[in-house]
């Protein structure tokens, strides 16, 4: 078992004129799964290349297991990676997939036969170690991809969106896989994706970046119930979170009898915080009705004609597009951020 | 074999790549020193003997600066010989890309049987040019060529070692035999690179076969057609001296003496090597345009 | 689509099969020659199969035509293959490690070795006849097998398009090999040369081919009979002085020089095809 610290850690490309991750520190517990989340080019990708050797490091300081990995070739720092395209070599079978790495550090062929052989029923995988990946299915070119991982032990796994490349359905399936077997074995991993939903439910600590910094670390349930800043609210949630007019916003948070937010504040409520209340404060007029099966996303226009809300009714009596509901929210979920700087602003709750 | 060959004018590497002191000049070195030994100091010995002259028994040399060119084109010979090549690289093109292209529009169309024709229209491109020309020549032998006789029994009285004309119809189609099935190959696969839905979409709009051919299937093509003339021209000029001279050896006279053979001839049984070098710096100079409009063609093709 | 035109439909089977009958008639008449006596060929020649086809073939390959001061055509053919052969695997061998370094590697004068491999495709050995042979001549390489082959082994056709190919290898696929701890020349035997399997055996036909079929190189640099190649040993029988040419014998070494290949381009074909497409493009 063994963690991973970053410090701080910085990527300029040559010939940029920014820095694309201009200074960022991370400490990853021992077994723990930390996932790195944001919008593409907010540099998850390029710091997870950086932690396998793959990207050079231009300044700062990188370690696994306590030893300082900066200058290490990717083969020597213990590591192994899954890849979004798995990148399985496509002329050797599932055996020579998973044994490759075994071999090339001069492991004697008999251990290398029982490591793969126990790696394959951890997957599921024994019975195809002599396909060529072209002949297996995606889900299974996954497991192969995750074996390669597994079967050398390493100190920590790193996964590149392992996920992107299956089908929904698949994709959900995969996910309770990989967190399940992560936590058998407990190793260390970073995990990056674009998805917020994957990285909810597969993260121990969550780690929400944008433009190459870091928006928010914590435990994912926190971080959903207590977002630092506005693009932190924007991102982490489905539906993502509403945000009201300024008017509407200051008028909603008076009424709940926070002072504060008149004015230089900004407004959030999650859709899912919302519920049906006839007389309610928000005058809703509906406009599409997506239902999900347990529950609906109510799409409307407040009656301030600026404000684009979203709620996530449960429920069979929903309203019909054209028609005006009305909404009420509790205000200990009401979210403030400042309006200047889109920080959070503690002082919700009435 | 075609020597033009398209490439991104950039040469770029991998975004990943490995880093080594040595070993990259190790892996380029083979290559690099077969290189300079066999094509550029040649060349470049082609270029520095083109501008001396070598008196007879190779004593003396002096510098003439341009006098072999100047030599070379007031000599009706070597005029006539870029005549003769110009009007055959003309004729192998023209009627190697035409029975091509109609063979190719047949095959296209015939979707099922494609692969049986492709496989009998396909295997004259392994005959060397040479023994291509040989088997052509035994067609036409005078005396005993079927070829001939059939056009005796029509009235025509082929001779090729006497008839200019005739000889050089003797290699025109010895030549283009083998660059069919070359053509062929590319324009069905230009062909069947188009999608079947532009010929359904001018189906649907009311346009037969012909004039789908014409309106749809004919400008999609060509960038084919380009790539092909220039490849075929090149084969003229420069990989037909097998044909030439396998069989009529350049005659009668100078009827079927292309550049190639010339410059071949006048350095070995010449032993003009002045005007041979110079007649090779010209010769090169060709295939230097030839390879640029190649790539003013590649520009073109990425845009479309 | 439906598209009901008979007469279109036999138009095109016509002309298709007329095609190929044309295609196949000059090799179908050589094959025909081949079987015949000489006199037989010189009185107007039969168009179906005669007797001599064991003697005809026995004749050349063994004894090959002493009139002509030919060598047997079996050591003929010999010399082809081994041309042929050295030809083809040292295209691709050089090839495949220049393109490695070029694409692979990052290096000082990276970009000099690739034009200077782009430029041999402005230099065919056709407009450098004379310093090219007098080249070979001082090495000490006219009539060796290393004088036929090596002086042709540089191929920029053959470079580009393992180029082109190692472009299309994904990167990460370079990457995993180096989490799996292999190097450069690790990577390049275990997984590029094995990636590259279909574009090698697509090269190899067509530059087995070109090998093959080589005419003026052979024709310069040797002069000694027991190197002469095939291809350009029927031109000597050819221009036998002023006897009248044996074309029996010619039409026999004709189809031995052509059977070679062609088994090479038909039992290929696919690889061909697409090989040849692919250099081109």
């Amino acid at each position: 078992m063994s963690d991973i610290r970053l410090r701080n850690v910085r990527k300029v490309y040559p010939g940029a004129a920014e820095a694309t991750i201009p200074g960022l520190s991370l400490d990853i517990g021992a077994g723990e799964l930390c996932v790195l989340v944001g919008p593409s080019g907010c540099g998850k990708s390029t710091l997870l290349r950086m932690v396998a050797g793959l990207e050079e490091v231009t300044d700062g300081e990188i370690n696994i297991a306590g030893r300082q990995v900066n200058d290490l070739e990717p083969a020597r720092r213990d590591i192994s990676m899954v890849f979004q395209n798995y990148a399985l070599y496509p002329h050797m079978t599932v055996h020579g997939n998973m044994a490759y790495g075994l071999k090339n550090r001069g492991m004697p062929k008999a251990e290398i036969a029982e490591k793969v052989g126990t790696a394959a029923r951890m997957l599921g995988l024994a019975d195809y170690l002599d396909r060529k990946p072209r002949q297996l299915s995606g889900g299974q070119r996954q497991r192969v991809a995750m074996g390669r991982a597994i079967v050398r032990e390493p100190a920590a796994f790193l996964f590149d969106e392992p996920l992107s490349n299956l089908d929904a359905k698949l994709r959900v399936k995969t996910r309770v896989e990989i967190r399940d077997l992560q936590q058998r074995l407990g190793t260390t991993s970073i995990y990056v994706t674009h998805d917020q939903q994957e990285a909810m439910t597969l993260a121990d600590t969550l780690v929400v970046m944008n433009a190459g910094r870091v928006e928010q670390i914590g435990p994912p349930m926190e971080i959903y119930a207590r977002p630092a800043s506005l693009f932190v609210a924007g991102f982490i949630g489905s539906p993502p979170m509403n945000v009201l007019a300024p008017g509407t916003g200051a008028a909603l948070a008076t009424a709940a009898g926070i002072e504060r937010a008149a004015g230089h504040a900004v407004v959030g409520v999650r859709p899912e915080d919302l519920r049906a209340q006839p007389g309610g404060p928000l005058a809703v007029t509906v406009r599409v009705v997506e239902r999900l099966g347990a529950t609906a996303n109510v799409h409307g226009v407040l009656d301030d004609g600026a404000s684009e809300v979203i709620a996530s009714l449960s429920g069979t009596d929903l309203p019909g597009p054209g028609e005006v509901m009305h909404l009420g929210v509790n205000p200990a979920d009401l979210h403030l951020f400042d309006h200047a700087s889109g920080q959070r602003l503690e002082c919700a709750g009435a | 074999m075609a020597r033009l060959v398209a490439l991104e004018v950039h040469v770029l590497t991998k975004k990943v790549t490995f880093s080594h002191r040595w070993l990259p000049y190790l892996l380029v070195a083979p290559q690099i020193a077969i290189t300079l030994v066999f094509f550029i100091w040649p060349a470049s010995q082609a270029l520095y003997q083109s501008v001396l002259r070598q008196d007879a028994f190779g004593l003396k040399t002096e510098y003439v600066g341009l006098a072999n060119f100047a030599k070379l084109f007031n000599d009706p010979l070597y005029l006539q010989s870029f005549y003769t090549t110009i009007t055959f690289s003309a004729l192998v093109a023209g009627v190697s890309m035409a029975v091509a292209l109609v063979l190719a529009v047949m095959a296209d169309r015939v979707v099922r049987q494609a692969t049986t024709y492709r496989t009998l229209l396909i295997w004259p491109y392994a005959v060397a040019p040479a023994v291509a020309g040989v088997l052509w020549w035994f067609l036409f032998n005078p005396t005993i060529g079927i070829a001939a006789y059939a056009l005796d029994a029509l009235g025509y009285d082929w001779n090729h070692y006497v008839d200019g004309g005739d000889a050089m119809t003797l290699i025109v189609v010895a030549a283009s035999w083998r660059q069919v099935s070359y053509n062929f190959l590319f324009f069905l696969a230009g062909l069947q690179a188009i999608p079947k839905s532009l010929t359904e979409a001018a189906a649907i709009d009311g346009a037969g076969p012909l004039k789908r051919f014409v309106t749809i299937q004919l400008p999609l093509l060509s960038p084919t057609v380009f790539f092909l003339l220039v490849v075929n021209v090149v084969y003229a000029f420069f990989e037909t001296f097998g044909v030439v001279h396998a069989t009529t050896d350049g005659g009668p006279g100078q009827a079927t003496t292309i550049l190639v053979y010339k410059v071949w001839r006048d350095a070995f049984q010449g032993l003009n090597l002045g005007s041979s070098a110079a007649q090779s710096v010209v010769l090169m100079a060709i295939v230097i345009a030839l390879t640029a409009i190649q790539f003013r063609f590649i520009e073109r093709k990425v845009e479309y | 689509m439906v598209e009901r035109r008979p007469l279109l439909l036999f138009i095109q089977h016509a002309v298709l099969i007329f095609g190929a009958a044309v295609f196949v008639f000059p090799i179908y008449l050589a094959f025909i020659a081949s079987t015949h006596t000489a006199r037989e060929v010189n009185s107007g020649l039969p168009l179906l199969p005669g007797g001599q086809m064991f003697d005809n073939y026995a004749t050349v390959l063994g004894e090959g035509l002493s009139t002509a001061g030919a060598p047997p055509i079996g050591l003929m053919l010999m010399n082809s293959t081994i041309m042929a052969l050295a030809i083809t695997l040292g295209k691709l061998v050089i090839s495949l490690l220049s393109s490695f370094a070029i694409v692979y590697f990052k290096f000082p004068f990276r970009v000099l070795a690739f034009w200077t491999i782009f430029i041999t495709l402005m230099l065919p050995v056709e407009v450098r006849i004379l310093p090219t042979y007098e080249v070979v001549a001082q090495l000490g390489m006219l009539n060796s097998y290393a004088g036929l082959s090596v002086p042709l082994i540089a191929s920029a056709t053959a470079t580009f398009l393992f180029r082109q190919f190692f472009m299309t290898v994904p990167d990460e696929l370079t990457e995993a090999a180096r989490i799996d701890g292999a190097g450069p020349m690790k990577f390049f035997r275990d997984i590029l040369v094995p990636l590259s399997r279909t574009n090698i055996a697509a090269l190899f036909v067509i530059l087995f081919i070109y090998g093959w079929n080589q005419y003026l190189w052979p024709l310069l640099v040797t002069t000694d009979e027991s190197y002469y190649t095939i291809v350009m040993g029927i031109q000597r029988m050819v221009n036998a002085g002023e006897e009248t040419p044996q074309w029996h014998l010619i039409m026999t070494t004709a189809i031995l020089a052509l059977v070679p290949p062609v088994v090479v381009i038909l039992g290929m074909q696919r690889l061909f095809v697409r090989g040849l497409v692919e250099v081109e493009k």
